[in-house]
């Protein structure tokens, strides 16, 4: 079961049974919702921009453990960074998920999600919430789909 | 119906049966596989893989219009399954057997060439709430396209049909009853034989989606009564691509072909295309040969295996693996009918279906986690999906108790 827990390690499991952010954000000036077909995964992301800075961003929605673990911790990364800085580490995180690259120590908490590389059919789970963001940032009103 | 079929029920030698599929040897993730997603797909007995090799190896040409030999052997071999598809559905004739993709297929052709003509603003077609999206969607498109309306039969909490409300649903606008015969969600089995006595009492003819039936009942379409019959060759252990329509001659022959092509037609100049008889209309095109003479050997190896014999095996199964999850803390079984074929659904508190599927892959355990094609029973059941295991006749009450051990681990990661 060693894969297993490459896979759910303790960071995962925490997150997708206590997920931080995890409400409405009144005061956010983005939104975007986002669906997993193959799992019925979804979610919905606030964020609050202010001068091209994140100031909050808090999600809400029902998944599985990998996309709600992310969704969890992708909110305490962004917080803080700006635009710029958040869409960077989305296609570095993209890349650690899709097996593109090493974890590095810029990505902070999100590499325990690099096991995720071992199970193609979840990097749609573990990218919805992202896609949610940035579908968010870019003023999309379509629902993000990864599928 | 073939003799095999009629032979008194004797119990399934599994070890026998498990003998016969090469797959069952390969080990996943360094364990022995555990194949419980069998209503997704079921795997493939040497008989099935040795009649698509021998058709490819031996004789294969392209059927029905060779005057050589390879050709007449082709031709021979796939109207031989014809009749094999025929006999296993104890249909009256062979004109009545159109090969399709699947169950899909045969599906939109009755919705294209049955229904649509037919069809007038504010008419109804009537199906169920646990229909497989392929009993679903065709009815929609169809419906869009004439102004007909769809009527849905709701379900109760059991996962049975309200039997109530689905003769109220019946009136004189209705033209049509498409109902799933065995819930690939849920494994309810649904009274069809009373409800199809019900819709033609008011002359509503009557199709009946057969995919997940066919792998696990003796069928018999005359007795049924019923208008249509639709079924796939690879739950039934054959190839998949390969499915069957059963229709009513006098309902097929009224119908127009629905794609034109070769081997549909009698003549063909620009002015005038005079149509093939049945079945030869509704097959335009080469045909899947080789998956036709598959399907055939599959529906030979459960003839002489025996179909109750499965049957009765898979309903120990069934059993026995609902008597032990009931017992577990914290699981909950989706759809409690009392008629139920195959299928166990669940949910683990806590766990979402796709990471109970993920854990039990590393234990060597397929099932399905997701909607299951049925997205309108998840939502009827509050759910966004659910994990599935379904058995088939090389499963064993071992493979169950592996299954329940993977719940635990489940429930121990996720605790």
């Amino acid at each position: 079961m060693d894969n297993l827990r490459d896979l759910y390690q303790e960071v995962i499991l925490d997150h997708n049974k206590r997920p931080r952010n995890f409400r409405m954000l009144e005061s956010c000036t983005h939104r975007a919702d986002g669906h997993n077909p193959l799992c019925g995964d979804r979610v919905t992301v606030f964020v609050e921009v202010d001068d091209a800075v994140i100031k909050a961003v808090t999600f809400q929605g029902q998944g599985c453990a990998i996309s709600t673990a992310s969704a969890s911790l992708m909110t305490t990364m962004l917080t803080g960074k700006t635009v710029a800085e958040a869409e960077r580490l989305f296609g570095q995180f993209y890349d650690l998920v899709t097996g593109h690259s090493q974890p590095s120590s810029a990505m902070g908490k999100l590499a325990v999600l690099a096991g995720v590389r071992d199970y193609p059919s979840r990097v749609k789970c573990a990218t919805l919430a992202w896609h949610a963001v940035q579908a968010a940032l870019h003023n999309q009103t379509e629902p993000v789909v990864t599928e | 119906m073939s003799a095999a079929m009629t032979l008194p029920p004797t119990a399934l030698d599994v070890t026998a049966v498990r003998a016969q599929f090469p797959i069952l040897q390969r080990t996943i993730h360094g364990k022995p596989l555990v194949y419980l997603d069998n209503a997704a797909s079921v795997q493939k007995p040497q008989a099935v893989i040795d009649a698509i090799s021998g058709c490819y190896q031996q004789y294969y040409a392209n059927v029905h219009r060779g005057v050589h030999a390879l050709s007449e052997q082709s031709t021979a071999a796939y109207e031989g399954a014809r009749e094999t598809v025929r006999q296993f559905l104890n249909a009256a004739s062979t004109q009545e057997i159109i090969f399709t993709r699947g169950t899909t297929e045969a599906i939109n052709l009755v919705a294209a060439s049955f229904a649509r003509p037919r069809l007038q603003p504010d008419d109804e077609i009537v199906i169920s709430a646990i229909e497989h999206h392929s009993n679903i969607v065709p009815w929609q498109m169809v419906c869009q396209q004439t102004g007909a309306k769809l009527r849905v039969i709701p379900v109760l909490d059991n996962g049975e049909l309200d039997q109530q409300a689905f003769v109220e649903l019946l009136n004189e606008r209705t033209r049509l009853l498409g109902l799933i015969h065995v819930s690939n969600a849920l494994g309810t089995v649904n009274p069809v034989q009373p409800m199809i006595a019900q819709a033609h009492a008011r002359g509503i003819p009557v199709l009946l989606d057969g995919a997940q039936a066919a792998p696990h009942f003796s069928l018999d379409v005359q007795a049924l009564d019923c208008d249509f019959y639709a079924f796939s060759g690879h739950k039934t252990y054959g190839p998949s691509g390969i499915g069957v329509l059963y229709g009513k001659a006098e309902w097929l022959n009224a119908m127009p072909p629905w794609q034109g092509g070769g081997d549909m037609i009698r003549s063909v100049t620009f002015e005038h295309t005079e149509y093939a008889p049945l079945p030869y209309k509704f097959e335009a095109g080469t045909p899947h040969i080789a998956g036709a003479i598959g399907l055939a050997a599959a529906l030979d190896w459960m003839c002489s295996t025996g179909i109750q014999a499965i049957a009765d095996h898979e309903q120990d199964l069934l059993e026995y693996a609902t008597a032990q999850f009931r017992q577990i803390p914290g699981v909950r079984i989706i759809g409690q009918a009392a008629e139920k074929s195959g299928v166990l659904s669940f949910l683990i508190d806590g766990v979402h279906p796709h990471d109970i599927a993920t854990v039990f892959d590393q234990s060597g355990v397929a099932i399905r986690a997701g909607h299951h094609c049925a997205q309108p029973v998840m939502e009827r059941f509050g759910v966004p999906a659910t994990a599935r295991a379904s058995v088939a006749a090389y499963n064993t009450r071992e493979d169950i108790d592996t299954l329940v051990s993977a719940v635990y681990h489940v429930k121990e990661l996720f605790g």
